[in-house]
């Protein structure tokens, strides 16, 4: 490296961050989920490539954006309550594992069932915003990032606000703290439950057409989820704020490997380096750095 | 239906994991308005009656394989939980459960919303908690994982009132807590069984604190109804006053289906 170009890390490692956001989201997904139902839910990604899908799907018959949307926010609402009554409900009560492999059976039925609905092809998918950089006093930020960034930061934001002052996010909150007692106060957790599947539907749905605008619309969509992975880890799996910022750690931190050390590796390093900072996270704070923090008085 | 009281239950047997026998045939009645207490050592399966009461036991992986218990004409083991909350029984559980990252005038709107109480009914009720429990009004905006026991204790009752129930299930309300907040307490739920006509089961390990508080107790022993009697007669008796002193070691508290005689005290 011969002399630091400030600017140019500077670009990096905006560049990262924005791009971080999208895993973030991808995660945020899980965390919902594993809050109130202490599950991590494998079909994310599944309902997360269901979403794109059925969205891309329905504006190539001729469906307007908004209304394509709220079809598919629909559609995702009703296949997250089906879910909660047909999956979870059965099963409540019963090791998380078996809750997991139901989870990773339910991905494969989703994929298969999108498949079956809109057909095994590839489908572009343009949200209409451009990919392309533009000059902030010398750095270079991607129009489409800032694009991605901006709604991952509303649909956070509308999240919060939902779940802070309404009678089922103080629900949520109640059952992520303790479902055992949410139960005996008599709250009523499948609804609950409905709720945020409908609500990690909604995630899944705008990470899908984010992913999709970025990567096409096809099958290896739900594989982003293995990008969460290390975010989870990084963020701890019942932290949405760890999610937000594992995103942007794994964002920043994978773009910069890339270049910087890159060449001592022979390049590829965005692919793997994610995982091997879980992995050290992983060793050095096994509940990730948000995660777990209980209230308590010492 | 002509049936006094509130609550019947009769020889109700409970396992966990189909396994450990955790109740073997207990019994008792509690009449409108009344306070009775539940006494028994650890392990004697008074937590156990409690959370069979509130049909709470499938989720802590027990299963209720005898007996009845019926509550104001439902059929207890069939009604859910929340289906309970809202006709009127109400539990605080063991160990307080109140929800730590909520605050804790959070805690108690989340009774309400067990209800299906409106905006109007919560703003009253909470007003009706907090005259109650004075320390929690200057409480109310804190984590209420971060309040003391006894604030806690409080917090776990007055989510249980936001409920409004008609009969009120507490599980060992003196646990760790000094005897002046343990007498605070006792004053408070006694007043609203007077004045509102609120009944109380109470369980506890404390026969002292419990016998002043209660019109009748009946003692558990392994899982079986051993004694039941006003807690005047129970106070006289010299087995009880031995047992609530400490004299008497507790007996193995579970008969174990399988092998080992783990589980106990
Ligand atoms: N979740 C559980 N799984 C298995 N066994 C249990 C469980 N909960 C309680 N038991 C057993 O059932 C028996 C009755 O326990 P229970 O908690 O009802 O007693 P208790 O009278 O409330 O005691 P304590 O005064 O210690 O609270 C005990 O032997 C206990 O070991
Ligand atoms: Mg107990």
């Amino acid at each position: 490296m011969e002399g630091f170009d400030g600017l140019f890390f500077l670009e990096v490692l905006v560049g990262g961050l924005l791009s971080g956001v999208m895993y973030s989201l991808v995660a945020i997904g899980f965390v919902l989920i594993y809050k109130t139902s202490g599950v991590l839910n494998f079909a994310q990604g599944a309902m997360l490539l269901f979403a794109a899908l059925t969205f891309v799907s329905l504006t190539e018959r001729g469906i307007s954006f908004p209304l394509a949307f709220a079809i598919t926010f629909a559609i995702m609402v009703v296949l997250g309550i089906t879910i909660e009554r047909t999956v979870l409900r059965p099963l409540t009560n019963r090791p998380p594992i078996t809750l997991f492999m139901a989870t990773l059976g339910l991905s494969y039925v989703i994929e298969g069932a999108a498949q079956l609905i809109w057909g095994t092809q590839v489908h572009g998918l343009d949200l209409g915003i451009e990919d392309v950089p533009f000059d902030v006093s010398g750095v270079f930020i991607s129009q489409f990032d800032l694009f991605a960034a901006a709604v991952a930061a509303t649909l956070v934001a509308v999240l919060s606000v939902f779940f802070r002052y309404t009678r089922i996010g103080l629900g949520f909150r109640a059952v992520a703290d303790d479902p055992f007692a949410a139960l005996a106060v008599g709250l009523r957790l499948p609804v609950i439950w409905a709720t945020v599947w409908a609500a990690a539907g909604l995630v899944a749905l705008v990470a899908g057409l984010l992913w999709g605008a970025r990567v096409g619309v096809q099958f290896s969509l739900s594989l982003v989820v293995l990008k969460a992975l290390p975010v989870l880890v990084l963020g701890g799996f019942d932290s949405i704020p760890g999610a937000i910022v594992g995103g942007l750690l794994i964002g920043a931190a994978e773009k910069l490997a890339e270049v910087y050390l890159g060449d001592y590796f022979g390049g590829g390093i965005e692919s793997w380096f994610a995982y091997v900072l879980a992995l050290v996270v992983l060793l050095v704070r096994p509940a990730g750095l948000f995660g777990q923090k209980r209230v308590e008085r010492v | 239906m002509s049936d006094p009281s509130l609550l019947a239950v009769e020889g109700l047997k409970a396992t966990y994991v189909n396994a450990i026998t955790a109740l073997d045939g207990v019994g008792f009645t509690l009449a409108r308005g009344e306070i009775l207490a539940l006494l028994g050592a650890n392990g004697a399966g008074k937590t156990t009656t409690l959370k069979a009461l509130s049909n709470l036991l499938p989720a802590e992986r027990g299963q209720i394989t005898g007996g009845h218990i019926r509550f104001a004409g439902l059929d207890v083991t069939r009604t859910r939980p929340a289906d309970l909350v809202r006709a009127g029984l109400v539990q605080v559980l063991e160990g307080r459960h109140c929800f730590p990252s909520l605050t804790v005038e959070e805690n108690l709107v989340s009774g309400g919303l067990g209800r299906g109480a409106t905006r109007r009914e919560i703003a009253s009720d909470l007003d009706k908690v907090y005259a109650h429990f004075p320390r929690l009004t200057e409480k109310r905006r804190i984590l209420s994982g971060l309040t003391s026991g006894g604030e806690q204790q409080m917090t776990a009752i007055g989510r249980a009132l936001m409920s409004r129930p008609r009969l009120l299930v507490l599980d060992e309300p003196s646990m760790g807590l000094a005897p002046i907040v343990v007498q605070d307490i006792c004053r408070t739920l006694r007043r609203l069984n007077r004045e509102e006509g609120l009944s109380i089961l109470v369980a506890e390990q404390n026969a002292a604190v419990a016998l002043r508080f209660a019109h009748r107790a009946i003692v558990l022993e392994n899982g079986v109804t051993v004694l039941s009697g006003t807690a005047s007669d129970l106070k006289a008796r010299d087995d009880i006053k031995a047992f609530y002193l400490g004299h008497k070691a507790p007996g193995p508290s579970t008969s174990v289906a399988s092998s080992p005689p783990a589980f106990a005290g």
